[in-house]
């Protein structure tokens, strides 16, 4: 069977890519190997969604990611958990202030409605927040949260309304390019004009089958989330102090009351492995309800694993890789969630040959020929 | 100075402690025994309601009282806790969950480490089989951490003040569950090496080879070289229009409640579900003074023991076979219960509907092992082994059995050598397991002389006390030595021993010795001397219920040796002294049914998930979309994202799948995470659970 494009992984990328395309009336066939819409790192993200990054590229990506999100309701009538709560990054150490004061002009040049509030006004939006030190934080009020799963199958239905296929249940085992590209799964062989690799944790396999080399190496991450109850604060509240063991974590409430979380292991852990440990929860316990002491009366419901597939630079690479008609849209660096939706619209535009400006920006700063040697300042 | 909704006499139980606390709940004070459940204590304060759903403002209410559901769940100083877990202590402010519950402010605790630690093996439940493999490791002198989540020894043991099957030799059979819990518990103390760990949960299974267990002092991480999971079974619930009303709840749930902690939580019960756990709580709540009402089984016959089905017949409980429950009314709690009678493919008949006024719903449709901790342990690579219920679902007598052979199955895997484990254990083992089997053909004994016992029992059960028992070897099973039919050969003394041991009340001794007119019938007796009394006239029945007349209570006595057993003597007429089997305590006016059904709701407006209060229909519209990946039905519906981590709705959803002809191979299971029960964060870094 023909399709003009095939996608490869229906997930955080995989799934708005696809809607994207098929809005613009590209006949896209996606595979992937699990048996519904998100089941890879997908359903693992957290589902914070900001656009508070240092990379102008980034910044971009996600302002478009933001607008899909915050209006998704309206437009297509699906409640996707959308809740504009905000993102704050706090300080305990002159270090932190210092190092997010800097970024903060380059963040309001991009578009981005972000500035640094005191002690008092985050301790307001925080209640509660352990005082005893807290130099301040900054506060991007437009930033907000929504749910990965809801999210992810509301994509996928919009994506299947407008002509996209999908097939479940199928892992790429072979691309070979030629006149038109094959790609070969364990149930069928099928031929498409171009090829989009959206695999996730498994870019750089998919990569390999058409010998382009995607230095993506997933990092292993754990989440969890609470009982819900009545709204007590609004943002996302992120701490980027390092602590033994672990570097960032951060942590919102749902939109339908229940906090969310997640830490950093340091060193990292890489791989691509999905199983709980016993080390995070004391892990994340202890400093959560050190930042936030109240916390400490929520109970814990599920708590899961996750990968986070990083280049070196921690900035994704997106654009036409090895052979003509191949493109990648990976190593999101754990915010494919976030940026899904416009690296969604960038890829689509760059498909069809009818990119914009700032799409030429961001693909200019995603591209795989560069030297991975900067790094992203929020990762 | 015990309030109203308390048992204050019981048959078999002893009264409880008279250490009573003040509490509040909703403002309103009120009187419970310190450490009794919360949940137990404002049952007897006479509130059954705990809250009222965020998401339809639905009624909420104790269902499983064990623990895992949360539909308990209560403001207690402050934090919403599962209630049904929590002891009660002076002066706890106790509110219901009206809506979501705002978080709590308290104080933080000191920020520490959890202790890790290491074991030989770590057994989850001690229940039956739990305790018995922990006494055969202990044997052999292995470190043994013994998890309960319980605040005593025994699991449902605890709860069964009914006499056990099986044979005497092997489990104790003829001694009631709450006194083998204390027997074993006590035998446990001996071994050294077993710590108990009670009142506490295991949370989790991890790829690290460690399991994270809550422990009132606090969070502790257990490696053990070997996991056995004797967490016993859960049980199987039915979606019906009003199946989360309060008042409607599992056998287990009411045996905690009326058994455990002596609350007289209903005046009128119907049961659905004739196994044995429906069977014995039918009959746990007339021994606790309630009546039962009826009794619906979808099959055309009791799947429980016959002798547990003919015994609640003969006190006076209407059995409806191939019925079922069409659904419960109510606005805050169930006021009343409808059924109907089913057509070979379980369909509702329409025009057979009957509605029984009630203030409790018994569903008792069956178990399912809990097995989760294992199937976590088999994919992280962890050696595991499944015991007792958890295993396969069966009498607990069985579940002692399979214990011990799990525990020495263990111990030689640990040692890395084989010492055999006796064949005689093995096939013990599985005849215990045994369900009831055909039934034999009811002869009247046709002698009118001299004393002798008539044996009501015509089914094979693995059960064989009665044979043990006599001391002069007059009673023989016929074919297989436990579960053969017992049968009496001549030559009785009238020693009366078989009468009281047998569990399932199933024999009587026609005594023609003094008055060949009329002779004295033995009936065991376990409902109290305050029920009838010397020189009452008593219906009487025969063994499967029917009424045949009257007889005049001569004595009422204490079986010597059998606690809590007392043997009836009645004055009975010789044409049906042979056949009385039993007393009718309850009278036909009680278990009447109303004259008229109210109107019944759409059967999808059932709820599935009662944790987020998803309904069949909302399932339903899901399938018909095409959703397959039940990862995908969870997200969407939200069934399954609830307190109880999908623990009943994963069990009824199956069910409408099928009812939409779906092939099971299409479906993709959810994945599982933990945590297994809630926990507060705190706990994880420091906090130990009473702060």
């Amino acid at each position: 069977m023909m399709h003009e494009v095939i996608v490869i992984g229906a997930g955080s990328i995989g799934t708005p890519v696809a809607m994207s395309l098929a809005e613009r009336g590209v006949k896209v066939l996606v595979l992937d190997s699990g048996m519904s819409s998100g089941q890879g790192n997908n359903k693992c993200a957290i589902g914070g969604i900001r656009a508070t990054h240092s990379d102008p590229a980034k910044v971009a990506l996600s302002l478009h990611s933001l607008k899909t999100f915050s209006t998704w309701k309206q437009t297509h009538g699906d409640d996707i958990g959308w809740f504009m709560g905000g993102y704050t990054f706090v300080s305990y150490s002159e270090e932190i202030s210092r190092s997010l004061k800097s970024i903060i002009p380059a963040q309001q040049k991009a578009g981005l409605n972000i500035s640094w509030r005191s002690a008092e006004e985050i301790a307001e939006k925080v209640p509660g927040i352990n005082r005893r030190g807290l130099l301040g934080g900054t506060f991007s009020p437009e930033d907000g949260s929504a749910s990965p799963m809801e999210s992810s199958y509301a994509f996928y239905r919009q994506a299947v309304r407008k002509g996209a296929d999908f097939h479940f249940g199928e892992t790429v085992k072979s691309v070979k390019s030629g006149d038109v590209f094959t790609v070969v799964t364990e149930k069928a062989s099928y031929s498409a004009e171009k090829v989009i690799n959206c695999a996730g944790s498994y870019a750089r396999e998919v990569g390999a089958m058409v010998g382009v080399d995607l230095p993506v190496y997933p990092d292993m991450h754990e989440a969890g989330i609470t009982e819900p109850v009545l709204r007590f604060f609004n943002p996302m509240v992120v701490d980027i102090s390092r602590s033994e063991g672990s570097a960032n974590y951060y942590f919102y409430q749902y939109s339908t009351g229940q906090v969310v979380f997640c830490i950093t292991p340091d060193p990292p852990l890489q791989g691509k492995g999905r199983e709980e440990t016993s080390v995070f929860l004391p892990q994340v316990a202890a400093r959560m309800v050190k930042l936030y002491p109240r916390l400490a009366n929520l109970k814990v419901r599920r708590t899961w694993r996750g990968c986070y597939p990083q280049t070196p630079d921690g900035t994704p690479i997106i654009g036409q890789v090895g052979p003509e008609g191949f493109y990648a849209a990976v190593g999101m660096c754990g915010q494919g969630f976030m940026l899904g939706p416009g690296v969604g619209e960038v890829v689509a535009r760059l498909v069809t040959g009818e990119s914009t400006e700032e799409d030429t920006m961001v693909l200019n700063s995603m591209r795989l020929d560069r030297t991975f040697a900067g790094t992203e300042a929020l990762k | 100075m015990a309030t109203e909704a308390r048992i204050t006499r019981h048959p078999v139980l002893p009264p409880l402690s008279d250490n009573w606390v003040k509490f509040t709940f909703n403002g309103r004070e009120m009187i419970g025994r310190k450490g009794e459940m919360v949940s137990s204590a404002v049952f007897a304060g006479g509130e059954h309601v705990f809250g009222h759903h965020h998401k339809d403002g639905g009624p909420q209410g104790l269902f499983c009282a064990n623990g895992q559901c949360s539909q308990c769940t209560l403001i207690i100083d402050g934090i919403p806790l599962k209630s049904c877990i929590i002891p009660l202590e002076e002066g706890m402010v106790v509110q219901s969950v009206e809506g979501l519950p705002s978080l709590g402010d308290i104080d933080p605790p000191e920020v520490k480490a959890p202790e890790r630690l290491e074991t030989d093996v770590l057994i989850i439940g001690a229940g039956p089989s739990g305790i018995s493999a922990a006494m055969e490791l202990g044997r052999s002198g292995y470190r043994v951490v013994l998890v309960d989540d319980k605040d005593r020894l025994g699991g449902k043991l605890v709860l069964q003040t009914h006499k056990f099957f099986g044979s005497e030799q092997d489990c104790r059979a003829g001694v009631r569950g709450t006194e083998i819990a204390s027997i074993i518990a006590g035998e446990l103390k001996e071994f050294q090496s077993v710590d108990v760990w009670l009142e506490s949960v295991v949370l989790a299974v991890f790829s690290d080879g460690t399991l994270g267990v809550r422990r009132p002092d606090g969070y502790k991480i257990v490696k053990p070289r070997q996991l056995l999971v004797a967490a016993g079974a859960r049980e199987k619930s039915l979606p019906f229009p009003g199946c989360t009303l309060p008042g409607v709840y599992g056998a287990g749930a009411f045996q905690t409640l009326v058994n455990r902690d002596q609350i007289r939580c209903s005046e009128r019960v119907f049961v659905l579900g004739g196994g044995n756990v429906g069977l014995i709580g039918a009959y746990h709540a007339i021994q606790a003074g309630m009546t039962v009402v009826g009794l619906a089984e979808g099959m055309d016959r009791c799947g429980g023991y016959k002798v547990h089905a003919d015994k609640i017949a003969r006190l006076g409980v209407p059995i409806y076979t191939r019925h079922t429950v069409l659904a419960a009314h109510g606005r805050e709690s169930i006021e009343s219960v409808t059924i109907s009678a089913v057509d070979e493919n379980f369909k509702p008949i329409p025009g057979t509907e009957k509605n029984f006024k009630v203030d409790t719903l018994l569903v008792a449709v069956g178990l399912s092992s809990v097995n989760e901790f294992h199937a976590k342990a088999v994919e992280f690579g962890i050696p595991s082994m499944l015991t007792g219920d958890s295993e396969e679902i069966a009498e607990a007598s069985a579940a002692m059995f399979s214990g011990k052979i799990c525990g020495r199955k263990i111990a030689n895997s640990l040692r890395g050598e084989t010492v055999e484990i006796p064949a005689d254990w093995l096939e013990k083992a599985e005849v215990l397991k045994s369900p009831g089997g055909a039934v034999s053909e009811y002869r009247e004994s046709k002698q009118h002389e001299g004393v002798f016992p008539v044996i009501h029992c015509l089914q094979e059960i693995p059960c064989n006390p009665c044979m043990t028992i006599c001391p002069k070897g007059l009673i023989i099973t016929s074919g297989h030595p436990v579960k053969g039919l017992p049968q009496y050969s001549g030559g009785c003394i009238g020693c009366r021993k078989c009468v009281a041991i047998c569990p399932g009340l199933a024999i009587t001794l026609v005594d023609y010795r003094k008055k060949s007119e009329f002779p004295t019938v033995t009936v065991p007796w376990e409902l109290g001397d305050w029920v009838v009394e010397k020189g009452q006239t008593v219906t009487v029945t025969e063994w499967e219920g029917e009424t045949i007349g009257t007889g005049t209570v001569i004595s009422l006595k204490a079986a010597p040796g059998f606690p809590s057993t007392m043997l009836l003597d009645l004055e009975v007429h010789r044409s049906i002294a042979n056949r009385v089997a039993g007393v009718r305590v309850q009278k036909s006016e009680v278990t009447a049914p109303e004259k008229t059904v109210p109107e019944l709701p759409v059967a999808d407006s059932a709820i599935v998930c009662r944790c987020e209060r998803v309904t069949a229909g909302e399932i339903r519209q899901l399938l018909r979309e095409g959703v397959r990946d039940m990862n995908e039905l969870k997200a969407r519906s939200r069934a399954g994202f609830g307190a109880c981590g999908g623990k009943t709705c994963e069990i009824l959803i199956p069910r409408i799948i099928r009812s939409e002809g779906i092939d099971p191979d299409e479906i993709t299971d959810f994945t599982k995470r933990p945590l297994f029960a809630e926990t507060r964060l705190g706990i994880f870094c420091g906090r130990e659970e009473d702060e």
